[in-house]
């Protein structure tokens, strides 16, 4: 009895087995991202982008005249999903090149898996480690962390500040802003006098704000990606803790300053310049693709453009240029994407080199403001 | 029974031997790994079963345990000693043995404690834990013990949320594989995907095989009188205090085990592994597979966890385990395989009335 | 200064403890009228500041809470009918299982209802950066809506337990469900009852700490979390003792930010309520000899 549903249950297992036989002329690019779950404000545009680009490709004929398949695996930003993804996608599907995964720590677990499968990963995380030490096949889109950091530093020099208190979210992104704050606030000749972190599910943040009001700060860094980062802004102006708010690229979304409301008025923050393209000069080379990211974007889903979708862009058209140039040769684009010089992405201008798999510059960042609930570049 | 018992493992070992078979036939060998992970998950899930079917005792928190044992072995292999090494005690477990050093993928050496022995120390702490905490829990009842078992988890998965040296919200990564004997090790590599299907489902039965001779020993009887009246087994002269604690820590243990096999085997751990969400799901899964029913857990086990690592659920993966929660508790509490349908079937074939077998309501 | 310091923490942590004690209290009716904990009553809390936050884009902020209050009630009716009622004899395994399997499942409709956003409604007084200050020490207006608010709750359900003849009839189901029948209590209805009151008091607690706290599809889990360990921690059953156990979880959680990090927060939390139930497994307000004869 015990056998035969055993034998039934294993069948079952089997029957399922029978994969679909795929058409030829597709190339398949696979994409993990946690579309749902704890991450699923970085996952889910990007999962969206992801898909209208292929559309559009498609649309357009292709790549040389083959298709894109698009396979996207929700891992719900659990590392041991996307682990058993990584390797369904490289040994099963055979996938050409894979984005993802969002979030730093599924990135690192997937790294060496897909060094040693030898396929592309374009990460759209932040984590330096993800590029630092450099792995052949593995790559990311986001800006450093440590240039937003040094951003705002150079700020705070400008501003005359010299003691500032550091929270962050418990997320990958938070700890990771975390680590470069402290790494480089000496050589700007700045104090970090308290650092905290706080739940990317706290409901309120008074205590935490108490204690840095406690400090003799100047100013306040919040380094965080969830929501909870506009209860800090909140938070502290109602306690009456008036020094200036910096807050990390991770800000980089208007839900986050309608979330906080009045509290954002003034808040400086490090930010690609998506979240400011119309108000870009004429002469910015980002200019006309930010622009039309955006009105690409949020005529299909209606709603707004965040700069985590536009790793998935950047991502995805660095992938598609280098397959243009080059063919669909895994190695050969994998040279490409290494080599390739003065890419015009929605992060800034791609500049990559064998020893630099990010290719992002420190000018990828500007300084903005929020000002009346939008945000506007801060020295305008 | 014995004889019967002789069977069931032969159906066992035969199944497990006939889809590694079938797969290599078939070219799909990637089937197998997540087969190697669903059966580790449902080491932790057999070993609750025994605690929740048998015992009656819920625990919200095995996760923790899980993590525990993943997260301790994955330190001690990650964390770099190197800088230590002129240390005297650390110079002395280097000519013991017990650290040893790799070359990692990107040339930096790492000193390291040796596989084995982390594995030893994390299931002991674990086991050490379970044991300490197990007494004071173990004397709550219905949703106190829910509660305390739910804040053990949550206690575990802030702690590794926390600390810095367990990698805050990324975890630990990097974890090198674990050489059990030379030639035999547990790692993802794809090389190794075979041997390793058969590391994870070789511990799976001889912790099955235990689990079965345990419940239908004095053991299990003692324990099923406990769930069915505490007072009254107590009145009668079983020790439930002491059975009730040596089930906890034994389920602790497994769900340890598991944690550091799965751990070295993915080669990292996260958080996630330690979240209420993942303690929710094993029990989930012992509750559809009937409770007191140590097959029924196992073939839930792998199944759900199969259909989940593969992505077959997509976005609605915690939708799915919702649904089928509720559907299960409402409609057949005592479990989708004790609904015999292969003997409703043969009833139906030969035209027996089958009304009676309807044991799924209650 | 160091004056001023502690009364801001004071202020912090009751203001994290009445956040507690509004969701704790839900938990409250159900179990007192069923035995059982409602593991979905976070999701309660979510659907009221959710459906509240969608009405006022077209109503005005008092109506949109009202109706948000209703909408949830028919929810948690709903819930009952379908799910609970029918059931015979749930053993306590059981009934936590279906709950937590319903707060997956609301939990996941959300997500696709709503999408994942956070959203809140407007201060109900002020906006984001009013505050009182008193020599100092500054609290939010929205705060003592919440306490307040509270209050009345707490108040109400008293009066309504003690001298109301459907609360006694609740109390009665809840202490013996078939003598409470034998007496012509119809204790299904009863039941169905606690569930909608309790869903009704979620979803204005949702809605009052919504502009503090903001809500998601999914911050309904978290706070229920909170809400048991505080429920717990009084003495199940009991609304005032969640009230006082919540404010003093929430202040020793505030205080413990003072001295040490406050990422283990929650971990010092739990390890309170544990230390607390191994000694005094009734909760902190329970009676020991209540605790014994309950059956589980």
């Amino acid at each position: 009895m015990k056998r035969l549903k055993l034998f039934v249950v294993s069948l079952f297992i089997l029957t399922m087995a029978v994969s679909p036989v795929f058409a030829a002329d597709t190339i398949k690019i696979g994409a993990i991202l946690a579309v749902t779950g704890p991450a699923s404000f970085l996952g889910s545009p990007e999962a969206k982008t992801l898909r209208m680009l292929t559309d559009e490709v498609n649309a357009g004929g292709g790549i040389n005249g083959e298709k894109i398949e698009l396979i996207i695996k929700d891992s719900g930003a659990n590392p041991e999903k996307a682990i058993s993804f990584a390797k369904q996608l490289i040994e099963e599907d055979k996938v050409f090149a894979i984005i993802g995964p969002s979030t730093s720590g599924e990135t690192m677990k997937i790294k060496n898996i897909a060094q040693e499968g030898k396929t592309i990963l374009l990460s759209c995380a932040a984590a330096e480690v993800i590029v630092n030490p450099v792995a052949k096949y593995v790559f990311k889109t986001p800006q450093k962390d440590s240039f937003a950091v040094k951003k705002i530093f150079m700020q705070m020099n400008k501003m005359g500040i010299k003691r500032i208190g550091v929270v962050t979210g418990n997320t990958g992104f938070g700890k990771a802003g975390k680590a470069q704050l402290a790494k480089i606030a000496p050589d700007y000749g700045i104090k970090i006098l308290v650092s905290e972190v706080y739940d990317k599910k706290a409901t309120d943040l008074t205590a935490v704000v108490t204690k840095l009001k406690s400090k003799d700060i100047q100013a306040v860094v919040n380094w965080s990606i969830v929501p909870a980062q506009s209860i800090v802004a909140k938070n502290m102006k109602q306690i009456g803790l008036n020094v200036p708010l910096f807050q990390s690229h991770g800000f980089g979304n208007i839900k986050y300053v309608k979330a906080a409301g009045a509290a954002a008025e003034g808040i400086i923050f490090p930010a690609g310049r998506l979240l400011v393209s119309d108000a870009l000069p004429k002469s910015n080379r980002q200019r006309a693709v930010l622009l039309k990211y955006k009105k690409d974007y949020e005529s299909k889903y209606h709603e707004a453009v965040s700069t985590f979708g536009g790793h998935a862009y950047d991502a995805f058209n660095i992938l598609v240029k280098a397959i243009r140039e080059v063919g669909p040769d895994r190695e050969k684009v994998r040279d490409a994407i290494e080599n390739m010089k003065d890419f015009v992405g929605t992060g800034g201008i791609f500049n990559f080199s064998p020893t630099d798999h990010n290719g992002l510059g420190m000018d990828s960042f500007d300084m903005l403001t929020v000002r009346n609930g939008r945000f506007v570049l801060l020295n305008k | 029974m014995p004889g019967k018992r002789v069977l069931q493992m032969a159906g066992l070992i035969t199944g497990v031997i006939t889809v590694q078979l079938l797969t290599r036939f078939t070219g799909t060998g990637y089937f197998l790994t997540q087969l190697t992970m669903s059966a580790y998950y449902s080491l932790v899930i057999i070993g609750l079963c025994l605690l929740i079917g048998y015992a009656g005792q819920i625990s919200l928190g095995h996760a923790g345990f899980f993590a525990m044992g993943g997260y301790i072995s994955a330190l001690l292999t990650t964390y770099n000693l190197l800088p230590y090494k002129d240390n005297a005690i650390i110079a002395v477990l280097m000519k013991t043995g017990i650290l040893v050093v790799r070359t990692n993928l990107y040339g930096s050496e790492i000193l390291y404690f040796q596989p084995w022995v982390a594995c030893i120390i994390a299931v002991s702490m674990t086991v050490l834990v379970a044991y300490l905490i197990g007494g004071p829990i173990l004397k709550l009842k219905g949703h106190y013990l829910a509660m305390a078992t739910l804040g053990l988890g949550i206690i575990v998965y802030r702690i590794v949320l926390g600390s810095a040296f367990f990698g805050e919200a990324d975890g630990l990564s990097e974890v090198p594989a674990f050489t059990l004997l030379p030639g035999l090790k547990v790692s993802g590599n794809l090389s190794v995907r075979i041997s390793n299907y058969y590391i994870a489902w070789g511990l799976v039965i001889i912790a099955f095989i235990t689990l079965l001779n345990l419940v239908d020993s004095r053991v299990g009887r003692a324990l099923r009188s406990i769930h069915g009246a505490e007072d009254a087994s107590s009145a009668v002269g079983v020790n439930t205090a002491k059975y009730k604690l040596n089930t906890f820590v034994l389920s602790a243990a497994f769900a340890s085990i598991a944690g550091v096999f799965l751990t070295h085997y993915n080669g990292g751990i996260g958080p996630s592994e330690a979240s209420v969400m993942k303690s929710v799901r094993y029990v989930a899964i012992v509750a559809v597979g009937g409770m007191a029913n140590l097959w029924g857990a196992l073939i839930m086990g792998v199944l759900l966890n199969f259909l989940s690592l593969r992505g077959y659920f997509g976005s609605f993966d915690d939708a799915v385990f919702g649904g089928i929660l509720i559907v299960i508790m409402l409609f057949a509490p005592e479990g989708l395989i004790r609904v015999d349908i292969f003997r409703y079937l043969k009833r139906a074939v030969s035209g027996e009335k089958a009304g009676e077998q309807n044991d799924g309501s209650s | 200064m160091i004056i001023e310091l502690f009364f801001q923490y004071l202020v912090a942590g009751i203001t994290y403890g009445i956040i507690y004690s509004t969701v704790a209290i839900g938990f409250n009716i159900i179990y007192n009228a069923t035995g059982i904990i409602n593991f979905a009553q976070g999701e309660f809390v979510m659907i009221g500041g959710m459906t509240a936050v969608t009405l006022n884009a077209f109503l005005p902020l008092p109506l949109a809470i009202i109706i948000a209050v209703i909408i949830t009630m028919v929810v948690g009716a709903l819930i009952d009918i379908i799910f609970i009622r029918w059931i015979v004899n749930p053993s306590v395994l059981r009934m936590i299982i279906i709950t937590i399997g319903l707060s997956i499942v609301i939990r996941e409709i959300a997500l696709h209802v709503w999408g994942d956003g956070v959203r809140a409604l407007p201060y109900f007084t002020g906006n984001e950066i009013t505050s009182l200050s008193i020599a100092g020490v500054h609290i939010s207006p929205q705060v003592l809506w919440v306490i307040g608010v509270c209050s009345v709750v707490v108040i109400a359900l008293n009066f309504f337990f003690s001298f109301t003849l459907v609360g006694r009839q609740m109390r009665a189901c809840a202490s013996n469900r078939n003598a409470a029948r034998l007496c012509g209590i119809n204790a299904k209805n009863i039941v169905t009852l606690s569930f909608v009151l309790s869903a009704g008091i979620g979803a204005l607690a949702g809605c009052v700490i919504s502009p503090i706290t903001y809500v998601q599809y999914d911050s309904g889990t978290g706070l229920a979390i909170k809400g048991f360990t505080v429920a717990i921690l009084g003495g199940l059953g009991n609304s005032m003792a969640a009230v006082a156990a919540g404010i003093i979880l929430g202040i020793l959680e505030s205080f413990s930010i003072w001295v040490l990090p406050a990422a283990y927060k929650d971990a010092i939390a739990i390890s309170i309520l544990l230390i607390i139930l191994f000694y005094r497994p009734s909760g902190l307000f329970g009676s020991r000899e209540v605790f014994r004869l309950k059956e589980f």
